[in-house]
């Protein structure tokens, strides 16, 4: 991997015969940061012999807002809406990672009421993700229905959280403690109708895709990465798990009373496209089992455990991470001991799987760069913060 | 296993552990062997994260953390280290391919140099950004004036 940075260590040799690829001379191309295939404001600068991709190098950076600076002067109250903006369609599962590594830090936990609703919430929005990621995937890839339908079902997740708590994206649906609402009346109804309304229209997207000759033909051995690439370059989440690692924080290390429920990890074989898309159409049906239960037996009780109204935590410093739709999502952070964080890192997921982008597109072709970085899965606003 | 290595290294290493998590205060001389043997010792596999916190008060300003994480183990540690401002720290490209980013974020924020990291350059960053956003010194409300105004022509927004 880091031998081969770029620009001049890309080796224009075939390896085998060690001879030029091609007589015509190297392009050094853009693409982005405006761009439609990649997702925000990416750039990737392509080293190419013609079609065929010899090196890539991401440029990042152009949403970098400095939320790590912010966090330092803002109290821990107040920095919490500020996380829903860095991994904008997985709000839900940024503020649940902050909140939790808050409540450690203060050594409290949640009420189990209020952990059966943040697993309903957060595994909405698992599922919300990874529908945006379906139709924007597809979408790449030149398939364009599945994003209208991908679209209407994710409105219907969107409109539960409108109602329970005001914002269908930024929801700073959680507090540190527990959560600042109790469930609307109808709230479970409405959970209850989503989770007959998705699974046969993952049966739909399925029919659309799964055995779809140009899908199959655009993704199988697309992008591959095996599990001892993705551990050591610290790639999480369905990319590690399609490449047949079973990992997943949720059952390796559970937080929030993800122990209570009963789900499968899935995994893939080959690390391809393919198999990613595959890991994430089987994600969305666990989650709708772990949110079937959730709904289910919600405890009744307290929606918040005893937090002082001004949050103090004592010196020390810890890391708490979660299972974020795209990947581990951790929080490092230090406190002095005064009403403001001395020091808070955000470990991104889709920061260091794009770090992967190289390792799984060198040797393929220009399209194959678009399928791959839709298939990573990368939020901008997350990648920069 | 932290019996073992405090036997081999003596003062420069100390174990310590707060609300469930532990963590190794690694002396700076012990680098980059341990984090090797971390690896390839005792399974730490997958480098989580690597960053740094600043202490200006401090002699030696900064903490250097490295978080890992054993798959075979399924366990966190953390290992961390004091550098002086301007002292480097040799590079985890090595052990750890991961590193290459997390070190540039943690070069570009707080300037601290990685020997014989590949790529060292700032990351999230222009290219010509003056000053060290997360360092304490650095104001929250401080930029680069000059190359907000050459760059993008406006006068700064702040």
């Amino acid at each position: 991997m880091t031998d081969k940075a770029m620009p001049n260590a890309v080796s224009h040799l075939d390896p085998e015969t060690h001879k030029p690829y091609l007589d015509s001379n190297e392009l050094i191309i853009n693409m982005g940061p405006q761009h439609p295939a990649t997702h925000g404001v990416l750039r990737v600068i392509l080293k190419l012999d013609g079609e065929k991709v010899l090196g890539t190098e991401c440029v990042i950076g152009y949403l970098h807002r400095g939320v790590e600076k912010i966090a330092e002067n803002r109290t821990y109250t107040m920095f919490n809406p500020y996380v829903d903006r860095m991994d904008y369609v997985a709000a839900i599962s940024n503020g649940l990672g902050y909140c939790l590594a808050v409540e450690k830090l203060l050594n409290v936990e949640a009420p189990p009421r209020a952990n059966y609703i943040r697993v309903i919430l957060t595994e909405l929005n698992r599922i919300a993700s990874h529908l945006l990621w379906l139709g924007t995937h597809a979408l790449d890839i030149g398939a364009m229905t599945p994003l209208f339908y991908t679209f209407r079902d994710r409105e219907e997740i969107l409109k539960i959280f409108e109602k329970y708590c005001g914002a269908r994206l930024t929801t700073h649906a959680f507090r540190i403690g527990g959560l600042q609402y109790e469930t609307y009346a109808g709230f479970e109804k409405d959970v209850k109708n989503f989770l007959a309304l998705l699974p046969p229209k993952i049966d739909e997207y399925e029919a659309l895709l799964t055995g779809n000759r140009i899908w199959i033909e655009r993704t199988k051995n697309v992008g591959v990465i095996s599990g001892k690439d993705c551990i050591a370059l610290g790639v999480t989440g369905p990319l590690l798990r399609a490449s047949g690692v079973k990992w997943d924080l949720r059952k390796a290390q559970p937080y929030s009373g993800y122990s209570d429920f009963d789900f499968e990890i899935p995994i893939g074989q080959n690390g391809d496209t393919y198999d990613r898309y595959i890991v994430r159409m089987l994600e969305m049906r666990q989650s709708l089992r772990i949110i079937e239960q959730a709904v289910n037996g919600i405890p009744e009780g307290a929606i918040m455990a005893k937090v002082p109204k001004v949050i103090k935590p004592p010196v020390g410093e810890i890391y708490q991470s979660i299972e974020a739709p795209k990947g581990e999502l951790g929080y490092f952070i230090v406190s002095d001991g005064s009403t403001q964080p001395y020091r808070v890192r955000v470990r991104p997921p889709s920061f260091v799987n794009l770090q992967a982008l190289d390792l799984m597109v060198e040797g393929m072709l220009v399209a194959d760069v678009v399928a791959v970085i839709g298939t990573i899965d990368i939020v901008l606003g997350e990648v920069d913060r | 296993m932290v019996e073992k290595y405090k036997r081999q290294y003596g003062s420069g290493l100390e174990a310590l552990s707060y609300l469930g998590q532990n963590y190794l205060n690694v002396d700076r001389t012990l680098l980059p062997d341990f984090l090797r043997l971390m690896r390839n010792e005792e399974e730490f596999d997958y480098c989580v994260d690597i960053t740094a916190v600043h202490y200006p008060k401090r002699e030696k300003q900064f903490d250097i953390v490295w978080i890992l994480y054993s798959f075979p183990r399924n366990e966190r540690i953390r290992v961390k280290t004091q550098i002086k401002d301007g002292e480097s720290i040799p590079s985890a490209v090595s052990i750890w391919p991961t590193a290459d980013w997390l070190e540039r974020e943690v070069y570009d924020m707080f300037g601290i140099v990685f020997e014989g990291h590949p790529n060292l350059k700032r990351i999230l960053l222009p290219d010509g950004w003056q000053g060290y956003p997360l360092r304490k010194d650095y104001d929250i409300l401080k930029q680069d004036k000059q190359w907000v105004q050459i760059n993008l022509g406006i006068e700064s927004g702040q």
